[in-house]
């Protein structure tokens, strides 16, 4: 690090900080909407990728509409398309529940063959629809480019847009789960089905709602995710390992845990990729995470519940 | 006879076609019905029981049209089809219409040798074009020596590999790096370097040669080489790293969805490659740059041996009978255009050696000369083709400019030495 001023090397310092909490709410927002559903209900969706790319497509969409339609509005059409996509996502959500997720409860392992047959089944819809080629989304120039702190701090602006709408949907998440009385009884389905029946709550109704909310929200990710990644019928399996990883590594349950273990997996890969390269800091940061869920297999943070 | 005679005016095929327009279809066809009457009999053009009847002549086309490869392949399977067509258009090859057979390979490696033996034994068929990665054809190699089967591998890739039953339309990676560097050295007054790879045998071989050019030939310096996983979309940090070491070139052969990711978050870390980064590739395409997004990638340099915008007539030709084809929104990159070689390739070898049987064209194919939307290429003894490198810059538009181009044929040379 010899030959760089102190200036340059605390800008370095402080861009590199943002490039953590830009991964960091990067994992967050692909991690909610698995959290809710693997979480709350235990299904395990091998397509929460292809959720997240239907949401990438409508943004798509929009883009266009807007561009061909309604041009003098295309600079606010990306708020619009995260509605869309929250809706379309969801919709598919709540089909899949009924038609498919529903029959499964009781077979775990056969929700997780009959999701991952569903992301195949997905993609290659997506790639019929839309061609195998990736679509390039365009985006409104306000959210291009960065903006600068001082002479030589420069922070993406799609990073503090990434940021500003993962915190917006936390704390949604947050308030639904833990404030309102539909998260109540989310909560108690979750702690003891049975139960939660006999007090007279339709547990088939929380359980399509919560699949849907899980998918809208990784439909809003993935509408996000246009800013940073690339829109193709494969593109959700560039999200899955890591969308696991982090609520796993969380403790399932947990909506903290996986607010927490996507801090440490993000500041840890970003910083070790900093220093080493790229592949290696992957590498390292697997093997921290196994390491850690061989002492702690629960995640790291566990609801205690008596069963 | 001399490579001279073997020089097939394609070009002027193509304009006769033009110029004739839908009137050329019936004439085309009397003209093949003419020539298959004048074609040499098959007992004497094939003594190897191939699939070669007295009017057609059987060829298979292998590539992924599933699976997440079939966002590159698409294109190579198009070309193929064109080249073909406009063959059979103008007659066939030694009298005989080509048909062929399609398999998938689903982006599956064992997939594709599978699907190379049943084209080879089953079929019997004369020739394959296909594959793309380099593991899709390490995986038909074996089968492809086994059965004595001609392959035509189109796309660019890290040489160290020569088989006398593949032919590799593509550039290896000497011809594509070495002239690239020379002339971001000469043109922008370079000296140190930061290479980016995605992490595998491609990026990596390609990065070892272009170090050890950039430090033992050129004398200057590489300031960091990293990698990342396929598929990888996060780059924020090492893009600090090159805010940081402030390099005259970033070298970057990134693949995928991963290019997605990289030039946006580059554009969005407010480094300018129109005015103030110089940012040379050899990975990204016309192709790619659709999912990229023009705007994003604007002002960066590729090197690659065919660009869509090259001004000459043959490739003129080329795109309009391929958007006619395939749609007036597609675009041409580097490895479709070779895959449009293939089947030319293949008609100008057959018909130099008088048979369709494998040894002799394989033995007739080095030396022959071909005028193709590229330009003039030619087979050399190793398989590889000579071929002009051409530097490209990214327009908006998702073209690019073709601002360079070497005066010679690049010798390929899939061993280098001195780079290894």
């Amino acid at each position: 690090m010899l030959g760089y001023s102190f200036g340059e090397l605390g800008s370095i310092f402080a861009m590199q900080a943002f490039a953590g909490l830009i991964l960091f709410s990067v994992f967050v927002l692909m991690a909610l909407g698995l959290a809710i559903i693997f979480g709350q209900m235990g299904v395990i969706n091998m397509a929460h990728g292809e959720f997240m790319i239907l949401g990438a497509y409508m943004t798509y969409l929009c883009s266009h509409l807007f561009s061909a339609y309604l041009p003098g509005l295309y600079s606010i059409y990306f708020f619009v398309a995260m509605i869309v996509a929250f809706i379309a996502s969801g919709a598919l959500g709540l089909l899949v529940e009924w038609g498919l997720i529903r029959h499964l409860y009781r077979r775990p392992l056969d929700t997780l063959l009959a999701t991952w047959g569903l992301s195949l089944f997905l993609q290659q819809a997506y790639r019929s629809t839309f061609g195998a080629r990736e679509v390039g989304v365009e985006l409104p120039n306000w959210m291009m480019g960065s903006t600068n702190l001082s002479d030589t701090i420069q922070i993406p602006i799609n990073g503090i847009f990434v940021m500003v709408l993962t915190l917006l949907i936390t704390l949604a998440v947050y308030l639904l789960i833990y404030r309102s009385r539909w998260g109540c009884q989310v909560r108690a389905v979750v702690q003891n089905r049975t139960m939660a029946g006999a007090v007279g709550i339709n547990t088939e109704k929380v359980d399509r709602y919560t699949f849907g909310i899980g998918c809208g929200i990784a439909g809003i990710a993935g509408s996000a995710f246009t800013m940073i990644g690339s829109t193709g019928p494969t593109a959700g399996q560039l999200y899955i390992v890591d969308t696991f990883l982090v609520v796993v590594f969380g403790g399932a349950q947990s909506l903290l845990g996986t607010i927490a273990s996507a801090f440490t997996i993000s500041q840890a890969q970003s910083t070790m990729e900093f220093f080493l390269s790229g592949s290696m800091a992957k590498v390292l940061a697997l093997l921290a995470v196994v390491g850690i869920l061989m002492l702690r297999p629960q995640g790291l943070f566990v609801l205690k519940v008596r069963r | 006879m001399t490579s001279r005679d073997h020089r097939t005016q394609l070009h002027s095929a193509t304009r006769r076609k033009l110029l004739i327009g839908m009137a050329a279809v019936p004439t085309a066809a009397l003209l093949s019905r003419v020539a298959r009457a004048a074609g040499p009999a098959t007992a004497a053009v094939n003594t190897t029981g191939l699939a070669v009847t007295d009017d057609t002549v059987t060829v298979g086309i292998l590539h992924s049209v599933t699976g997440t490869m079939a966002i590159s392949e698409t294109g190579s399977v198009e070309a193929e089809k064109l080249a073909i067509d406009q063959i059979n258009k103008s007659g066939g090859v030694l009298g005989r219409q080509i048909k062929f057979i399609q398999e998938d390979g689903a982006s599956d490696w064992p997939t594709f040798a599978e699907k190379a033996r049943k084209l080879l034994v089953n079929d019997k068929v004369a020739s394959v074009f296909g594959c793309w990665t380099s593991a899709s054809r390490k995986a038909v190699l074996p089968v492809f020596e086994q059965y004595d089967g001609i392959l035509y591998y189109p796309t660019f890739y890290e040489g160290l590999e020569q088989s006398k039953n593949v032919f590799y339309e593509g550039q290896e990676a000497t011809q594509q790096i070495i002239a690239g560097l020379n002339w971001i050295v000469k043109e922008k007054g370079a000296k140190s370097f930061y290479l980016l790879g995605s992490d595998y045998i491609w990026p990596r071989t390609s990065n070892k040669i272009a170090r050890k050019h950039i430090e033992n030939f050129l004398k200057l310096q590489v300031v960091g080489e990293e990698y990342f996983p396929l598929g990888s979309t996060e780059f924020n940090s090492v893009i600090n790293k090159i805010k940081l070491k402030k390099p005259d070139v970033i070298y970057a052969i990134i693949v995928g969805g991963s290019n997605v990711a990289f030039y946006k978050q580059l554009r969005a870390a407010g480094i300018d490659l129109v005015n103030k980064q110089n940012l040379l590739t050899i990975s990204v395409t016309e192709d790619e740059i659709l999912g990229i997004g023009g705007e994003n990638i604007v002002g960066a340099y590729a090197a690659m041996k065919y660009f869509q915008s090259l001004d000459n007539p043959t490739n003129k030709a080329f795109v309009k009978a391929f958007k006619d084809m395939w749609g007036q929104k597609s675009v041409i990159g580097d490895v479709t255009q070779a895959a449009y070689e293939g089947p030319w390739l293949w008609k100008l070898a057959v018909e130099k050696a008088g048979s369709f049987d494998t040894d002799k064209v394989i033995a007739a194919s080095p030396g022959i000369e071909l005028n193709a939307p590229e330009g003039t290429v030619r087979i050399h003894e190793n398989h590889h083709l000579w071929s002009k490198t051409r530097i490209g810059r990214a327009r908006a538009d998702g073209q690019y400019d073709v601002i360079y181009e070497t005066a010679e044929l690049v010798e390929p040379n899939p061993f280098p030495k001195g780079y290894q």
